[in-house]
């Protein structure tokens, strides 16, 4: 059985890495209830070997785990949150409440359309979007920082659709 | 009407020492009715072969770029005077010149200039106007600006926007990493200079009425606040860096106040910094993002960007609070405005499906059009004059300046030669 959900985990991460296409992903519409699953797995993985720094396995490093994820990306001049990052965005959440040491920088982004500072302020509302799910899992006020580029950092240099899609984003910074 | 008069091309490579000003204007479009004018090649008196800067071409490109003047070209003059006194009328006439700019530039001492020009009328042979300007060798270019600006001035009725600069930003990549360049040009594309350089992005930057200082946002330290630096003396100070949003910063008419957009309160809303005092009052209190303030010239509103009603659309607000009016009606992405001079206009970036370009709006009758044919036009900003409209646009896959006319007859290109160039800022007169 865990095995299973692992496959489908691995599955919905090659599709979620190699494409931000929300309809690619729904596609695996079942895998997301695994990702959920595998994610409660994960708060028990790979603990370390301590703190001398000589090995440590933290489940952000793990491909395996929704925590490796970090970007959510959005449709032209929104803020909606797609569904299929929900469980995504509830593991770090998760994680973040669990280790309240942990701080991450939210950062919202837009495509390069429109006017600049219009962008800065919806690139900040992704962001906020994004950090209210994180929000529902018990992320203490201190640890989660919303920030917003706008359009200024993009990760695509292109100026059709194929880069603007990946430009409209959130990312997870852990500091 | 075909309005393509001429195509002029300008290279202006030959950049005595500092290699980095390689720009070069392009005047996409002129107009028909521009003005015949014949700028003869300056005089020189001196220690030196030749004056350090070519005067007449200064004043020559300054003209034929703003679109109004059809500058006659040196190689079919009739005769080369550098004085009044020597003109031949009757040979000018012939030539359907209807007016000639003459002029000398003499050595004073050492690095010192006097430059001397007239203008006349041919016609009636009569000199319109005629001034001495001193100068330093670095303010040659300077110098020639205001002779441009006299003839404008002269000829069309209004003041002439030469002696200006421009601010901007621009990227560069240099070994997988990017850097952000606030930078300062005169208004022919010469001269720019780094004012801030950062890994972290600058937005916004905005000119004080005198000129003087630059308000910009800036990244450092993955937050933003806005700082407010000295052209001159490169002495910068953070005036704004609340949590959340610390954006669009626009300077009050009489230099004492920022309008800017703060999401402390959950979402961007404009707010008015008052520089000495460090108050601030809070203008709008609405859950959409209320961004890109604009004052209007009596100093009485502000013009803004809000999506409240769902789309971005223009509104206006008094400085003194109250309901927030809407302004723009057409279309169905209206942003980043900048109220004209005059206060009798605003232009905006308009969207219209992948298609964003500059739009100007008569703030009076409501009616408004769109100037420019890019695809990716943004951050429109006015010369002081009011008569042209500078913004940013691409060329190929590159970011470039542009400039259109008011009146959209008249446009212009500027390319600078690497990097991507953004956000441009015209600057008020010289005081």
């Amino acid at each position: 059985m865990k095995t299973y959900g692992l496959v489908v985990l691995l599955l919905a991460t090659l599709l979620l890495a190699g494409c931000p296409n929300p309809n690619a992903v729904r596609e695996g519409e079942g895998a997301d209830g695994a990702a959920a699953a595998d994610g409660r797995g994960a708060e028990s993985e790979g603990m370390g070997l301590g703190d001398d720094g000589m090995l440590s396995a933290s489940p952000l490093d793990d491909p395996a785990s929704p925590l490796s994820k970090r970007t959510i990306y959005f449709e032209f001049d929104s803020s909606q949150v797609a569904e299929e990052y929900l469980d995504m965005i509830a593991a770090h959440g998760k994680y973040l409440a669990d280790n309240p040491q942990r701080r991450m920088r939210v950062e919202g982004h837009a495509d390069e359309r429109g006017s600049r500072e219009y962008n800065v302020g919806l690139g900040e509302r992704r962001a906020k979007a994004v950090e209210r799910l994180l929000r529902f899992q018990g992320v203490g006020s201190d640890q989660v920082e919303v920030v917003s580029f706008g359009e200024e950092l993009p990760v695509a240099f292109g100026h059709d659709e194929a880069s603007w899609r990946l430009n409209r984003r959130v990312e997870l910074v852990y500091e | 009407m075909k309005k393509l008069a001429f195509v002029l091309l300008i290279g202006l490579l030959a950049m005595a020492g500092s290699a980095q000003a390689k720009l070069e204007i392009r005047i996409t479009q002129g107009v028909e009715s521009a003005l015949p004018i014949a700028i003869v090649p300056f005089g020189f008196q001196g220690k030196t072969q030749a004056a350090p800067e070519n005067i007449s071409a200064i004043v020559e490109a300054d003209l034929a770029r703003s679109g109004q003047f059809k500058p006659l070209a040196a190689t079919v003059f009739a005769q080369r005077p550098t004085h009044g006194q020597e003109i031949d009328f009757a040979r000018w006439r012939k030539q359907g010149i209807d007016h000639v700019v003459v002029g000398r530039v003499t050595e004073t001492a050492d690095g010192r200039y006097t430059v001397q020009f007239q203008l006349f009328n041919v016609l009636q042979g009569r000199q319109l106007t005629g001034y001495s300007i001193p100068a330093r060798q670095q303010d040659l270019r300077r110098a020639a600006h205001q002779i441009s600006d006299y003839v404008y001035e002269t000829l069309i009725g209004e003041r002439g926007a030469f002696n200006t600069r421009v601010a901007y930003v621009t990227t560069q990549d240099s070994g997988g990493k990017r850097e952000f360049l606030l930078q300062v040009a005169d208004a022919d594309g010469f001269n720019p200079r780094v004012i801030r350089r950062s890994s972290r992005p600058l937005m916004s930057p905005a000119w004080s009425p005198d000129g003087r200082r630059i308000a910009y946002v800036s990244f450092e330290g993955n937050r933003s606040a806005i700082y407010v630096q000295d052209v001159a003396t490169g002495e910068r100070e953070k005036v704004s860096d609340r949590p959340g949003i610390n954006g669009a910063p626009a300077w009050s008419p009489d230099g004492r106040q920022l309008a800017l957009a703060l999401s402390e309160t959950g979402d961007p809303e404009i707010h008015v910094l008052d520089l000495a005092s460090r108050r601030l009052t809070r203008l709008t209190f609405d859950r959409g993002i209320d961004t890109e303030p604009s004052w209007t010239p009596d100093g009485q509103h502000i013009v803004f960007t809000s999506d409240r009603s769902g789309g971005p659309q223009l509104y206006q607000v008094s400085v003194r609070g109250g309901r927030a009016t809407r302004l723009s009606f057409d279309g169905s992405y209206n942003a980043a405005p900048e109220v004209s001079p005059a206060g009798d206009k605003v232009v905006m970036v308009r969207g219209q499906g992948n298609q964003f370009r500059i739009a100007v709006q008569d703030l009076k009758t409501r009616y408004s059009r769109i100037l420019t044919r890019g695809r990716l036009d943004e951050s429109p900003s006015f010369a002081p004059n009011g008569r042209m409209i500078i913004y940013a646009t691409r060329e190929g896959n590159r970011g470039v300046l542009a400039a259109v006319s008011e009146d959209g007859n008249v446009h212009q290109l500027l390319v600078l030669e690497e990097g991507e160039v953004r956000e441009p800022a015209w600057s008020p007169f010289y005081q």
